[in-house]
């Protein structure tokens, strides 16, 4: 977990060090083409900050002291503000998005799973295959597109954003919050799809492992009904793997989720980090990376909690 | 082998097949014994086969493979001529018969065009007019290209009769270039890249992978906590920092492998976990101890016994990683970080299609997206009938 | 033996396989009786058919598996005989029979009880299935139990899982599961193949001690003619899903009729035997399920194969005495006689 963070720490540095020059040129350049002048004590006081000129690892440790002891990330310059201000808002709404398209996968796929396992090589089963192949097979922008497509041509409105207009410099209110639920399914389906179809196969592979464990036949012959005895025991069995994917769900979501937003113009992530990175605004950008690296791997952490508390192999051993 | 594999089959099912001649009267082994003299690729040859779908998605790669092969010929027109006369040009059907006064014959022709001015939008549009015909013939001479940088040829599969008249079976875009054209050749670079990035990603997987697998303890350890922590992170953040410092003054072929390279860095986790897993389970069989008492040489080892008897696996593990590399790069290029015009990729191409307004006047700027998902459809078919067909405890 | 001795009376049994090779003909007509309160051991090699057997006594039979033919009789106390084949495999009338009438403990106690689930929630729940009690009351019970099969500190291993208990445990467990609604008939398929030595021996005791205290049957599946000769009363032995003789076990120990018996007493080894002097074997394998040879089905590896008939007529099963049955050519019209 810490070491997971610090070398995530050192790869975002590592980014916001890779574009030719320094943050001071390309500050004092990004100045001046607004026709502003850098005074020679502030670039001094700029310089004694961020370590430049000193070596690397000196401007490194300067750089996370700063974040840990006074959460100053570094300034952006495309915005002339500092990046605490510009990435939690954003950083909210992506694990938003996040957390309700897993839920969402969630419960799409772990019924039909189950359906799949069960009725193995039935008509239903091969569709939810053929379905989950294809949605694999389509890239998260590309569904975006055709999406947007669609709601553009027969619906006549544009689907992007997660907020009407009238709601987006408006205060959190219920009213909000409902509109936000109406937005939010479409990139919610975008993104899910393709863990939905990886869930689906997941768990109907890790159900047909169990279905004919010896367990099962022992509580069959017991006397239990069949559907009771389905839930309480393979389809419980087979739920700790499930819940375990998380840790490969929740970083593709994550991934996902920054193009999807791009396409789809949301006001999370994905649409200004591209902006920061493709204008070099590297402070900015190599922060996003940063947190949205450090709260995945958070994530995971609580999923793989949750995974203790449900399975007595792993929470006594 | 087809032969054998034949008889092996009439063997091993004892139900009566209608249409399979009635069980061969030659003396033949039984089938256990069969089984157990086949070799490892026949044994997988023959459950391979067994999986329809995935032979049908051999095929295909195998088209696209070829499609991008031989692009130049292929492809109607050349990637980057233009048409300004032709802006988002809709497809024309390709007709095979015409109607003349006494009836249907066999011709090869498409429409021509006629412009169409909207009464609301006030702008012109392209339709396509069923009067004109412009003839069509295989094997045309057209635009002249280096075919594989050897050779000059004008010959194209396809294209009108008469040099410069618009042929645009998908039809065309902002520019009035062919979308059919580009997608042929945005076949090559994309799946060229899937295959590179692949081959970069396996080197660094076997190599790890196999340190990590074949001395075990502390590097291992090393290894896998830099796979897990590849893993946890969301990689399209990663890969847009990693993309975004490559400057733009760079030659197109520069960035193509910095684009590779990139996606490799991150894509050998998958690999690499493969070949520890196998070089685990092998280290402890009988063959492996018993070549080590011969007095092999670790390297040896490793090349004469050890990788051929994972090689299946690792076959299908890199069919399953291709289409990840290609999607990558597709998004990489959609978002305008990754490979750039004027190189002509899956995703280069649908950046046309960014823009809602002129997806919604030109649908016909998906058809690349197409490609995409049918390619990564089969790949993903084809890798998922080749892992079925090398495990052996299926 | 008359009909009242008889719990369960199995006649033409056939449970097939329908695999995409080919049907698998596990059992093929089978026939045998399981007196009441006694134990009947049922032997035979890997594959002969009897775990299916088993199974389909309690129509736990899986996909691709189905029972095409023949009846398993149910005599119960009073009351008319129940087929238990026609109460289907899911109905509420065969759940009331499963863990309440007969019971089933396997071979593996390490997958037989579920991982993530405790030892008390798995025993408490074969008795809340079948009897109208209270939680409390069948914890109650459970602990009894678990305490009659011989487990220390019951009341803590309730809150046990699985893991936590070595193999021997595990299937006193089982064991308690099984025996908790007191059913007539325990079915023990290779119980304690997969344990060491002095846990097989103690398992075995329990199950004979139980057997005494509470008056069930007990079907007992084993590879082991050791054990057979130690617990059985009635013998069944089975080759590749048929029935090829049974009888009381001193007949089967001091007179066995059929070839394969012949051969299965001759390859136990014995202490007495000389030095240097090679254990006896069955000649051959047992044929491949989807081979079935013609005729009589061990004429493949049979020491007294008469030339000519045994690939060409299939044998009856007759019986040569009473309570002695047996399939093979050799006795074919001595058997006819009797029956005569």
């Amino acid at each position: 977990m810490i070491p997971t963070i610090i070398a995530i720490s050192i790869v975002s540095f590592v980014i916001i060090q890779l574009p030719p020059g320094d943050y001071l040129t390309s500050l004092v350049s990004g100045m001046a083409a607004q026709g502003e002048t850098v005074d020679r004590a502030s670039l001094k006081a700029l310089e004694e900050r961020y370590g430049l000129g000193q070596p690397l690892y000196i401007q490194y440790w300067l750089w996370v002291k700063g974040i840990i002891t006074k959460g100053d990330f570094g300034d952006s310059f495309e915005w002339n503000l500092p990046v605490n201000k510009l990435i939690w808002d954003r950083l909210g709404l992506t694990f938003l998005l996040s957390l309700s398209t897993l839920i969402f996968i969630w419960i799409v796929s772990f019924p039909i799973g189950i359906y799949s396992a069960i009725r193995k090589y039935s008509v239903g089963d091969y569709i939810a295959t053929f379905i989950g192949f294809i949605g694999l097979a389509i890239p998260n922008f590309l569904m975006a597109l055709v999406l947007m497509y669609i709601g553009f041509k027969y619906f006549g409105h544009s689907v992007g954003g997660l907020f009407s207009p009238e709601y987006i410099d408006a205060p959190w209110s219920l009213a909000k919050v409902g509109d936000l639920m109406n937005h939010l399914w479409i990139p919610m389906v975008v993104l899910g799809t393709a863990g939905t179809a990886g869930l689906i196969r997941i768990m109907r592979a890790n159900l047909l492992d169990e279905l004919y464990r010896p367990y099962v036949v022992t509580a069959r012959a017991k006397g239990m009904a069949e559907w009771r005895l389905l839930l309480k025991y393979p389809v419980r069995v087979a739920l700790n793997p499930f819940i375990s994917t998380v840790g490969w769900v929740l970083p593709t979501l994550v991934s996902g989720a920054t193009i999807t937003a791009i396409v789809l113009s949301l006001p999370t992530t994905g649409p200004l980090l591209f902006k920061a990175l493709l204008s070099q605004d590297m402070y900015l950008a190599g922060s996003f990376i940063m947190m949205l690296s450090i709260l995945t791997v958070i994530g995971t952490l609580i999923s793989d909690i949750l995974l203790a508390w449900l399975d007595p192999r792993i929470r006594l051993k | 082998m087809s032969d054998d594999a034949k008889r092996f089959s009439g063997l091993s099912v004892k139900r009566p097949s209608p249409g399979a001649p009635p069980a061969t009267p030659e003396p033949s082994l039984e089938p256990e014994s069969r089984v157990q003299v086949a070799s490892q690729w026949q044994l997988m040859w023959w459950k391979f086969r067994k999986h329809k779908l995935a032979l049908v998605s051999l095929i295909i790669v195998i088209l696209v493979y070829l499609i991008g092969l031989f692009a130049e010929f292929l492809a109607p027109q050349l990637p980057g001529s233009y048409s300004a006369r032709h802006t988002y040009a809709p497809p024309q059907p390709l007709r095979f018969v015409e109607r003349t006064d006494n009836g249907w014959r066999p011709a090869l022709f498409v429409n021509g065009y006629k412009v169409e001015v909207d009464p609301v939008a006030l702008r012109r549009t392209f339709v396509v007019d069923p009067e004109s015909k412009i003839p069509v013939r295989f094997f045309v001479k057209g635009e002249t290209y280096k075919m594989w940088n050897l050779f000059e040829t004008d010959r194209h599969l396809i294209g009108p009769v008469k040099s410069g008249e618009p042929m645009f079976l998908l039809g065309a875009d902002r520019l009035g270039r062919d979308v059919l054209s580009r997608t042929i050749y945005g076949t090559r670079i994309s799946m060229s890249i899937g295959l590179v990035g692949v081959a970069l990603s396996l080197i660094l997987g076997i190599i790890l992978g196999g340190i990590s697998g074949y001395y075990g303890g502390a590097i291992d350890n090393l290894i896998q906590r830099i796979i897990e922590f590849l893993r946890s992170i969301p990689t399209i953040p990663l890969w847009m920092g990693l993309a975004a410092a490559i400057p733009l003054t760079w030659p197109p072929l520069r960035v193509y492998f910095m684009i590779t390279v990139i996606l490799s860095l991150i894509g050998w986790t998958d690999l690499a976990r493969v070949v520890r897993g196998r070089f685990f389970s092998l280290k402890t069989e009988d063959f492996v101890t018993a070549a080590r008492l011969d007095g092999a040489s670790e390297i040896g080892i490793i090349l004469r016994h050890m990788v051929p008897s994972f090689m299946s696996h690792i076959i299908a593990s890199i069919t399953l990683a291709i289409p990840a590399m290609i999607l990558s790069e597709t998004a990489l290029s959609f978002l305008g970080i990754g490979l750039r015009p004027p190189v002509v990729s899956w995703g280069v191409l649908l950046q046309e299609a960014q823009n809602i307004r002129s997806v919604a006047t030109a649908p016909w700027l998906f058809w690349p997206g197409a490609a995409v998902v049918i390619t990564v459809l089969a790949l993903n078919f084809l890798g998922d009938g080749l892992r079925d067909a090398a495990d052996p405890y299926e | 033996m008359t009909l009242n001795q008889t719990l369960i009376s199995v006649r033409g049994l056939k449970t097939h396989f329908f695999t995409d090779e080919g049907v698998v003909k596990a059992v093929d007509g089978v026939d045998f009786d399981i007196p009441r309160g006694k134990t009947l051991c049922v032997v035979g090699e890997s594959g002969s058919g009897k775990s299916v057997t088993a199974r389909s006594i309690m129509q736990l039979i899986d996909r691709p598996g189905k029972i095409v033919a023949g009846e398993v009789l149910y005599y119960r106390e009073e009351g008319k005989p129940i087929d238990i084949v026609q109460l289907g495999n899911t109905g509420k009338d065969i759940r009331s029979i499963r863990g309440n009438d007969i019971s089933l403990i396997f071979q593996e106690p390490m997958t037989a009880l579920s991982p993530i689930h405790t030892i008390g929630n798995q025993v408490t729940e074969a008795i809340l299935l079948h009897q109208a009690i209270t939680k409390e009351e069948a914890t109650e019970r459970a602990i009894q139990m678990l305490a009659r099969v011989g487990i220390p500190k019951p009341k803590e291993r309730m809150t046990s899982y699985p893991f936590e208990l070595s193999g021997g445990m595990r299937q006193r467990v089982c064991i308690a599961m099984a025996l908790v609604c007191e059913p007539v008939l325990l079915i023990a398929d290779e119980p304690t193949t997969a344990l060491d030595v002095t846990t097989q021996a103690n398992i075995l005791d329990l199950i004979f001690d139980l057997q005494q205290e509470m008056g069930m049957s007990v079907m007992f599946i084993t590879h082991d003619l050791g054990v057979v000769a130690e617990i059985a009363d009635e013998v069944v032995v089975m080759y590749l899903g048929q029935v090829v003789e049974q009888s009381d076990v001193d007949t089967i120990f001091h007179n066995p009729k059929h070839p394969y018996t012949q051969a299965l007493l001759k390859s136990i080894p014995k202490l007495d035997l000389e030095e240097r002097h090679r254990l006896e074997q069955i000649r051959g394998m047992v044929p491949h399920p989807f081979n079935r040879p013609s005729g009589c089905s061990f004429h493949t590896r049979c020491e007294q194969i008469m030339r000519g008939t045994c690939e060409r007529i299939t044998p009856q099963y007759l019986e040569l005495e009473p309570g002695h049955s047996v399939r093979c050519l050799l006795y074919q019209d001595e058997a006819k006689e009797v029956n005569a």
